[in-house]
């Protein structure tokens, strides 16, 4: 099926997604997803960041479709014109959304731990206004903790239910999901339940915002100091294949996460064993560093001059280390 | 007087009991649809009636039937939507209140004409007391071996459920209504795939409003095109108007579509004119989240003429100068009302039964509702006039379900016709507060419309 996207034409699978056929594009007309996570079903759909305007149909009914639709939901159809960021319409309508996602969200982010690798960071500093004009008294919640590893702060929640999907799909049993309606709703767990499982740990990958984070890593460093690098080890639990990041600060290992694509999404989801109890570099077989795109805050402060303990004796390391340093030092 | 073909028999003692409904006709259209007809001829009479949804959208029913997926060997469900919580309508619950047996036959009728072996009633959690009457009535049905297995012989079965819900506006919404009848939480579901081919159980399902479903009992008994005969244009029927507000007698009256507003309004038919000899100031045509339109422009439209009570009519002008025939929740609003406080007071609405699932409508209705409050009560500014406007605007159209536009509609036209009144509002904050603004010019006869050539 051929569909046109922004000027740009892709031959794409029945049944993709206008937003999955926009990721094969590439590059500045991806549409972005605060809610929609490619690895989890009906995900999506709900944060209206990915709204694009279908300009023609489809070759067989070329008439316009009558309002802006959720890119992560809509399937293409053969010889569809889509438009994401040459619609003024779009535009607008996705600032007026950016806005309404921020006037609840506490702009914490010099304390908040996902700071450098958060979604809505990004998507703020990407197509929000300098200002907001909302002047009356943000929601608040108290911060809860759900299992002994994830502490959720629910005042920085944005509601994309991934979260929920994830428990849904990955774990065998979801103790938490939303209470309550509206801009009051919250996630939670019903009476404080625990959330105890092998893989309850991926909730905290999958939050786009500083909601969900990992009790073992906050406060423990800001992401941009550390140093990520992919590692794997034979985890002997039959979901998980061990394959991993690990984000260093000297010698140590501060946290560990699956490996996230350039949409923020995990490659892999990873059991509690390997993200919570493995954190010595014995633990692990050491890939190489991991790409961070140079976009990301988290790529400026990539490798110093001064070799890392770890990289002094990995030839792999050794070798891309040399390589970010010579760029380093010509920019 | 034009003939009721809703409501004729509504003052008969005892038309709540099968006996009493059964005696004055009722449950013919079962007899005539199962022993006469085939499913699709029935659909057809229903087309060929033009009946339109009256739950609000006004989509043609006879078309809705038609979309209905029919896969080899997957149940198909019919269920009717009573979760009547529109604020000014309340015609479902007077319906099911005294005349319950009528939307019992209508279930019969529709679910043979779909091939539903199941269907439900999906009603407020609040209206326990018609849940009560509606299982009464199904029990009676069901003795009298109107429902159950082998209807009068003719080999059809059917159950009939009623489901009572836990009283949340957003249930009303098709999609939401089905999430919340399989036990789960009422969110609206994105669409596509439509209820047509993938609603209640992944089944196809049509869901309809209680006043559509009644609707086809006549339809059978007299034939769809002595029921298009009736109405206006493309507005054919009856349709139940629940008069509420500034009005000398409220109630729920059944008019012909095409009515003119006029003599619905001032006729002592209907609603006997403003009460205590006040002049009307605004009307709110089909339900909180149509558009409010001023006096002068709901009695004329911009053209300067009479406005008919069908959808056509109301809404000529579009969402400059017309509204909307919604659900048929008339409010009134005498020259005493204040239009901000009433504004913030539907926004208040819609803010809390927001359901909270995507964003434009999580905060955004929060967000008017916050400053119109700030409004409401003296702190205003002018600026936040334009400030609701583009809230509203980028509200509208981007959410999933279409609480987001009813949320954003009534905002945008109070400001739009009101405007003046609004920054009155801001601009005398004291007075604001102890008096109302009154009529102003907004019963005033319109200006004839210059156009060019």
């Amino acid at each position: 099926m051929k569909v046109t996207i922004d000027g740009i034409a892709v031959e794409v699978e029945p049944g993709t997604t206008i937003l999955n056929a926009a990721r094969q594009i590439g590059g500045d007309i991806v549409p972005p997803a605060m809610c929609y996570y490619s690895k989890l079903k009906d995900s999506g759909g709900k944060c209206r960041t990915c709204l694009v305007k279908v300009s023609k149909g489809s070759e067989k009914d070329p008439r316009p479709m009558p309002k802006l639709v959720a890119s992560c939901r809509t399937t293409v159809m053969d010889g569809m014109e889509v438009q994401n960021i040459t619609s003024p319409e779009v535009i607008e309508a996705r600032k007026g959304i950016v806005e309404m996602l921020l006037i609840n969200h506490p702009l914490d982010c010099p304390i908040c731990d996902q700071a450098g690798e958060c979604d809505l960071q990004n998507l703020g500093f990407e197509h929000g206004a300098v200002k907001t004009r909302y002047e009356f008294d943000r929601r608040t919640f108290e911060k809860i903790d759900i299992g002994d590893k994830i502490q959720l702060h629910m005042t920085r929640c944005i509601l994309c239910y991934r979260c929920v999907f994830t428990a849904d799909q990955i774990t065998n049993y979801r103790y938490h999901g939303i209470l309550g309606r509206g801009d009051h709703s919250e996630i939670s767990t019903y009476i404080q339940h625990a959330v105890d499982n092998d893989f309850s740990g991926n909730v905290i990958d999958v939050c786009p915002v500083g909601a969900l984070t990992d009790k073992t890593f906050r406060f423990k460093n800001r992401v941009w100091f550390t140093k990520p690098v992919d590692a794997h080890r034979d985890c002997d639990h039959p979901g998980c294949n061990g394959k991993v990041t690990l984000w260093y600060k000297g010698e140590e290992v501060l946290r560990v996460t699956a490996r996230k694509d350039q949409y923020g999404e995990v490659e892999e989801y990873i059991c509690n064993t390997c993200r919570f109890d493995k954190k010595k570099t014995a633990d692990w077989v050491i890939e190489g560093p991991r790409h961070i795109s140079d976009k990301s805050v988290i790529s400026s402060n990539h490798y110093d001059f001064i070799p890392l303990p770890v990289v002094k004796t990995n030839l792999v390391l050794q070798e891309a280390n040399k390589e970010q340093f010579e760029r380093d030092t010509r920019l | 007087m034009a003939r009721k073909l809703l409501l004729e028999h509504i003052k008969v003692e005892g038309i709540n009991t099968f006996d009493v409904y059964r005696k004055k006709g009722g449950y013919a259209s079962v007899e005539k649809a199962l022993k006469t007809m085939t499913p699709d001829a029935v659909v057809d009479e229903v087309k060929k009636s033009g009946l339109r949804g009256r739950g609000g959208a006004g989509f043609p029913t006879g078309m809705k039937w038609s979309f209905l997926a029919k896969p080899e060997g997957v149940a198909r469900y019919l269920v009717c939507n009573a979760d009547e919580s529109e604020p000014g309508t309340f015609k479902d619950r007077y319906l099911m209140n005294y005349i319950p047996h009528l939307l019992i036959e209508g279930m019969i009728v529709s679910s043979f004409a779909l091939g539903a072996k199941t269907s439900y009633i999906y009603v407020r959690g609040e209206m326990m007391p018609q849940i009560r009457i509606l299982e009464k009535a199904i029990a009676e049905a069901k003795n009298a071996g109107f429902l159950g297995k082998n209807i009068l012989g003719s080999g059809y079965d059917l159950e009939l459920y009623v489901q009572p819900g836990a009283g949340a506006y957003i249930c009303g919404e098709e999609t939401a209504l089905l999430e919340s009848l399989e036990g789960k939480r009422g969110n609206p579901r994105i669409k596509p795939p439509f209820p047509a081919i993938a609603g209640l159980w992944g089944c196809p399902t049509v869901v309809n409003n209680v006043e559509s479903i009644a609707a086809v009992v006549p339809i059978i008994n007299e034939g769809g095109e002595e029921y298009a005969k009736i109405g206006v244009g493309r507005s054919t029927g009856t349709k139940l108007i629940s008069a509420g507000g500034n009005v000398k007698n409220p109630g729920v009256y059944e008019i012909d579509l095409g009515l003119p507003v006029e003599e619905f309004l001032y006729s002592d038919e209907f609603c006997g004119g403003i009460a205590n000899g006040k002049r009307l100031k605004a009307v709110v045509a089909g339900g909180s989240s149509v558009p409010i339109l001023p006096a002068n422009l709901f009695l004329k439209t911009i053209n300067n003429e009479p406005r008919l009570m069908s959808y056509e009519s109301l809404a000529d002008g579009g969402f400059v100068s017309g509204t909307m025939l919604g659900s048929g929740g008339f409010i009134a609003f005498d020259e005493d009302q204040c239009i901000v406080r009433n504004t913030w007071n539907f926004t208040r609405f819609y803010h809390h039964e927001s359901c909270g699932q995507c964003s434009p409508c999580r905060e955004g209705t929060g967000w008017m509702e916050k400053v119109l409050h700030r409004m409401e009560y003296g702190h205003g500014k002018l600026s936040d006039l334009d400030l609701l406007v583009d809230v509203s605007k980028k509200i509208e159209g981007n959410t999933i379900c279409p609480l987001g536009d009813a949320a954003a509609w009534p905002v945008a036209s109070a400001i739009r016709h009101f405007r003046d009144e609004f920054e009155w509002h801001v601009t005398n904050a004291s007075e604001a507060v102890t008096r109302n603004y009154g009529l102003a010019h907004y019963a005033d006869p319109l200006q004839k419309l210059e156009t060019a050539g």
